[in-house]
Formats: C-alpha cells, structure tokens, sequence
C-alpha cells in the first residue's frame, strides 16, 4: 500500500504482482509488556505488525463482478478505476476499497445508482485514527449495503491529520449525516459539504476529538478496601 | 462559567442573558400552571413557538431532546438533541482487553444487552477466524437468549409506546411479561441486565441444569401475557386512532435514511438478517419474516407482536435441540477459551473451588494459562471486521480493527436506535405535536445505544 499522494493510475487495484503489506508496528519481546524487564530470554525477539496486504485479481466470490461493475460505472464518466481506487483489500471475507478522497463522491454515486452494483443502504461511517501513518493518520470507513445483490463492501478514505478534509457523502446517502457528525466529533475529520456540521455527541463546545489515540482516557485512581486501583489507561499494558 | 456574566436582574437560571440574548421570548414551564403560561404566550400575538421537548420528559422514550417549532399544534420543524447518555464506552473498549469488552458493549442498548454481546463476539471470532469452531450448543444457547431479548425488548417497545399515549394497562401487563423474560435471564446469567454472558470463543458457562424446564414452564405464560397484549391493542379503537397513518416512512425514506428493523419491515420489504447473512446457525430455524405494508406505526405495532411470537417459535426449537445437543460452550482453544470452571459459593458465583484446586494445587501450566488469559488476554490477528445482526431494532453491527494485540484498537457499534432517529424529522414535519410521541415511540430508540 502506497500514500495517498504516491499512488498512481496503475496501481494495485490493477496491478499483477502482489503488493507489499503495509507494516504498522514493531513489537519487541515475549510478553509485550513495557513497564520492565523482560526475563524470559526472548527480549530480543521482533514482531512486525502488517494490515492485510492489498488483493490482486482474481479477488474470489462475487467480489471481481463488484469491481468489474465499478470499473465499468466509473469508465462511462471517463475515470479509471485505479484514478479512484487506491487499492482493493479482501480479507476474511469482506472486501475493503481504499478510495482517494477527491474521487470519493464520484464513487459512491457510481455504487449506489449502478444497476450492478445498488449499494442502497449506508450502514455507517465509523473513523479510525492510525497516529503512526503519517500522511494519512485519519481514516473513515464507510460501510455499504446492497439489499438488491445482498453483498457488502467497504470503502476507506484516509485524510492527514494536518490537513483533515474529506467530501460529505450527505448528497448521496442522506443517513450519512449523524454519522458523519460523528465522525467529526470523535476524529475530528471535516466531511466538506455537509449541510450541518456539528458535535453531535459530546457538548458543543468541548475542546479537542474523544477518540483520537492522543486523547487520553482519563480517570482517577479508586480506592477499595485499603487497595488503590489505577485508572484504567496508566495500568499494566500488553500489546 | 468563565466568559459569561450571570445577570442579576433575571431570575430565570435557564433564560437568556445578555449576552445571549434569545430570538424571541423565552417561557420556562417547569411545573406551575399551564394557563398562566398559555395566556402569557398568547398575549404575544404569535402562533410560531420552538419547544423544547425533553431531554427530561416522560414521552419522548429516554433523555431525547426534541426541538419542535410549532404552529399551534402543527410540527412544521422537528429536529433531535442527543448525547445526554454518552458514556464513552467505545472509547473504554481500547483500553480492556478483548474478553472484557463484553462487559462494556452489553450496557450500551440496555433493552438489548445480549445482541451487542453476540454482535462483538461474533466479530472477534470472525477476526480470529474461529467462527466455524465455536461450539453448536454455545451457538444454540446464543439463539436462545437473543430471541427471549427480542420478545422482552419488543415488549417494551409496546409498553412503554402504550403508557406514552396514556394506555397505562399496556404498560402495566407490558412490564409484567418482561419481568417472566427477565427471571430467566437471571436463571441463567445471574443478572437481569448487562449480562456479559456470551463471550468470544462461547459463553461465560452452561446453562444451569433447570435451566431448560424453567423457560418451557414460562413460555405457555409469556404467550398468553402476548395474547392479553394483543388483545388489548390490536382492535382497539382508540390504539388505532392515534397509530394508524401516523409516523408514515416509506420504503423510500428508509433507504436513504438508513433505516433499518421493524420500521423497514412496516414499509413491506422483508429484509431480516437473520434471513439474508444468517450467523449462530439462524439458516437452519423455522421462523417467518413478519412485513406489513402500511408504513406507519400501527403496522410497527403489529410487526412487533408478531415477530414475538414468531421469535416463541425460535426460542422452542433451540430448546428441543438443547436437550440432544450436549458438549462444551466454549472452543476448545485453551489459549482462548477463559476459564469458565464456575460455581455457586457461599459468597456468589466465582471460580470452582475445584478448579482452584487444579491449578493451585496439580497444574503449574493451568496455572500459567488462566493467569497469562486473565491478565493479559489473548491476541487477535491483525484486520478489520464488520459484522452485522439482526437486533429488535434493525441492523446491529460493529466494527472492529486489530492491531495485533491483546486489547481492540478501534470498536464501533452502529447502533440502529442512533440511525433511526434521524428519521424523526420527515416522520413529524407536517403532523400534530401529540403525533411526534407515537411516531418517536414506534421507531422505539433507545438512548443508552444511540450515545453509547
């Protein structure tokens, strides 16, 4: 997987060799604990943490129809398929889009109104924040449904952190609305075009995005019979 | 209170100030007489007056906050405040490991506890890739339970809708029918609520060996209590008045507004997920999908009653199949599976005192094994899942991202109560003020799932 700025029109959506996967973490250790020393001998030992890597055709399933169908909705408005999609990720069953963020109303039109395709149900926009991908730390997933063809499938637009702008979908799907202020009162993602952009859970004027992995949790320590329990985010940690 | 002046001259704490001066004159109507505050409106000359309904208010079904702006009586805008129940909990869910996210994701959807518990633990057997090794009597059990929620959380959809229209006696007999769905609940989870009884792998333990005798001696009560229920409403002159034609969504609407559940199914289009993506083996039970084609709220009344008995139907089934179906309710990964060895003490439930014995006193590695799953958790390969379920609300379903390690990284619930709201607006711009109650009411949200 490239960044958003690298990819081009011959990308892995197209391409025929497998792709790298893209390597998130490195976790060093036996236990994955970071608070002392690792005595079992195996400290040394590496871990590397990898997404699952981008598919190369045949994708398997109904998955190759999903793409062919799109590539021929995108083609009748004159862009390629790799101008749009980034790369194209199955994985346990479930098919993952990853759409350039300026191609991604193009894309969404083409999967909703497609007669192929009839992705009419949105079910959700949901945000994760990936702080260690830099260029791309913001991602939103957009998680469609086809009643017609009884099929789902997965689009993920990603967004820098310092510059956090990605196109409200509100046009096409109106239910994208809340999640889509959701999204923006978690991650702090700005859905350009929305009709109304507000907090939607926290209070209008709370500082800062809830669940960004720099904003911490929080709490205090609790007393109970004579011990001290620490707040959840500052105890003993695995990973 | 930093940068606002608290001006003395009002006496009013939750009018406007100065500096936020109003658009319009502000009533506060918090008890006292409603004539005083009617004839003071009415002296203003003006029909159009924004309300605020809520977030305290014993008919909008929960801290909802409804702003209407009215034209007398007429809904010409309507739009909903929420957030008053937000918790964090997926937040919370990042820093506990994947076992004890149950016991945090249960409380969401406190009207369905065991659908958010089966939905998380569905997901992270998916992401494990373990689904196809999870026990068939863990599975079964997991049927059991959802369906005996899903009369218990219709019921009170009908309920609570009934004492909202001032039908108290279908809220009384409402109440009584969950309470039977309840007591079983507590049979076999230990608690009413917040069960945490399904975990990922199976279930916290089996069920207790009454268990099965318990339910059949209930259900001949339960149907009945739905029969009184149904008699009760379904012809009722008065239910029908306020109901019929009310809260109209058509199938249309509901495919852009996203919604999904009862509300849906009143549009005509049989669309279950039970049916369409069957999960815990839903493919191999008899049950009908229950559409009526009347897109209002009477047809959710009735979608609802219904699907009871239909889920009566299920709830049967897996009984029959529990009696024949022994074996464990975990898998049998031990790098998985927690501990399940439990047992009534003196003190509650807790861990048998034999299996105490075991690794306290003969197993150095079940000692290891319970202290490393216990404390540390296990790890859950790398990937993102989405897995939805048919809750008594619509489409219940999470997302879950795995970095690899013990805890989630990211855990979203798309909870349908959050998703339907949104259709209150083209529900009730257009109606009567007293129809946004019926209309709010068969939508059925649940705050606790909307703010999570």
């Amino acid at each position: 997987m490239t960044t958003n700025d690298e990819s081009g029109p011959d990308d892995a959506a197209l391409a025929t060799t497998a792709p790298q996967a893209e390597v998130v973490a490195h976790r060093q250790g036996m236990f994955g604990a970071h608070d002392a020393g690792d005595t079992s001998g195996y400290g040394g030992l590496v871990r590397t943490v990898a997404l699952p890597p981008p598919s190369v055709r045949p994708f398997g399933g109904s998955f190759d129809a999903v793409a062919d169908a799109l590539e021929a909705a995108l083609a009748a408005d004159g862009t390629e398929l790799g101008d749009a999609v980034g790369s194209v990720v199955v994985d346990r069953d479930e098919m993952t889009l990853h759409v350039h963020r300026e191609r991604l109303l193009e894309v969404v039109r083409a999967l909703r109104d497609e007669p192929d395709l009839r992705f009419e149900l949105l079910s959700g926009v949901s945000g994760v924040h990936y702080p260690q991908e830099s260029g791309r730390e913001l991602h939103a997933v957009y998680h469609l449904l086809s009643i017609t063809n009884n099929r789902r499938l997965r689009l993920e637009v990603t967004c820098p952190d310092a510059d956090p702008h990605i196109p409200s979908i509100v046009e096409v799907y109106p239910t994208a609305d809340w999640h889509e202020r959701e999204t923006w009162d978690f991650f702090g993602i700005q859905f350009d075009g929305h009709p109304a952009l507000t907090r939607i859970e926290m209070p209008d004027d709370w500082p800062g995005h809830p669940q960004r992995k720099d904003y911490p949790l929080g709490g205090i320590p609790v007393e109970y019979k004579g011990a001290t329990i620490a707040p959840p985010d500052t105890r003993r940690s695995y990973s | 209170m930093t940068d606002r002046t608290i001006d003395d001259t009002v006496d009013d704490a939750y009018g406007a100030t100065e500096s936020e001066p109003a658009e319009g004159k502000v009533f506060t109507a918090a008890g006292g007489d409603w004539t005083d505050i009617a004839e003071e409106a009415a002296s203003l000359g003006e029909e159009r007056i924004v309300v605020n309904m809520g977030p305290q208010h014993p008919s909008t079904h929960g801290v909802l906050r409804l702003i209407l702006e009215l034209d007398g009586e007429t809904v010409t805008e309507a739009r909903c405040g929420i957030g008053y129940l937000h918790t964090g909990i997926e937040k919370n869910m990042e820093f506990r490991t994947w076992t004890q996210g149950v016991t945090f994701c249960t409380r969401m959807d406190y009207l369905t506890p065991l659908y958010q518990e089966a939905a998380y633990c569905l997901a992270v057997e998916k992401l494990l890739g373990i689904t196809d090794e999870v026990p068939e009597r863990a599975s079964i059990v997991r049927v059991l339970l959802m369906e005996l929620n899903r009369i218990s959380s219709h019921d009170v959809a009908i309920a609570t809708g009934g004492m909202e229209i001032g039908a108290l006696t279908v809220m009384t007999a409402g109440f009584r029918l969950r309470e039977r769905i309840l007591k079983i609940f507590e049979h076999v989870t230990g608690l009413r609520m917040n069960h945490a009884f399904i975990r990922p792998g199976g279930l916290a333990q089996d069920l207790p060996k009454t268990a099965i005798d318990l339910i059949r001696g209930s259900l001949p009560d339960i149907r009945a209590d739905i029969s009184d229920l149904e008699k009760l409403s379904n012809e009722n002159p008065l239910v029908k008045g306020r109901l019929v034609d009310v809260g109209y969504l058509d199938l249309a609407g509901c495919m852009a507004l996203g919604v999904t559940g009862p509300v849906l199914r009143s549009t005509g289009l049989p669309h279950d997920l039970r049916r369409l993506e069957p999960y815990c083996g839903y493919e191999t039970y008899d049950f009908d999908v229950v559409t009526w084609d009347s897109s209002d709220a009477y047809g959710r009344l009735r979608i609802r009653f219904e699907e009871m008995k239909q889920s009566l139907r299920i709830v049967e089934q897996c009984l029959t199949r529990l009696e024949q179906t022994p074996g464990p309710v975990m898998v049998g990964d031990k790098k998985i599976a927690w501990p399940a060895q439990l047992a009534i003490g003196s003190d509650g439930m807790g861990n048998s005192l034999d299996h105490i014995r075991e690794i306290m006193g003969t197993s150095m590695e079940a000692l290891i094994h319970h202290f490393k799953l216990v404390t540390e958790g296990f790890r859950v390969p790398v990937g993102q899942v989405y897995q939805a379920v048919e809750s008594p609300r619509g489409e219940l379903a999470v997302h879950l991202v795995s970095d690899g390690g013990t805890r989630p990284y990211r855990a979203h619930f798309r909870d349908p109560s959050f998703v339907n709201l949104q259709a209150v607006a083209a529900m009730c711009e257009g109606s009567q003020i007293a129809d946004v109650i019926v209309a709010v009411a068969s939508l059925d949200p649940v705050m606790g799932g909307v703010d999570r």
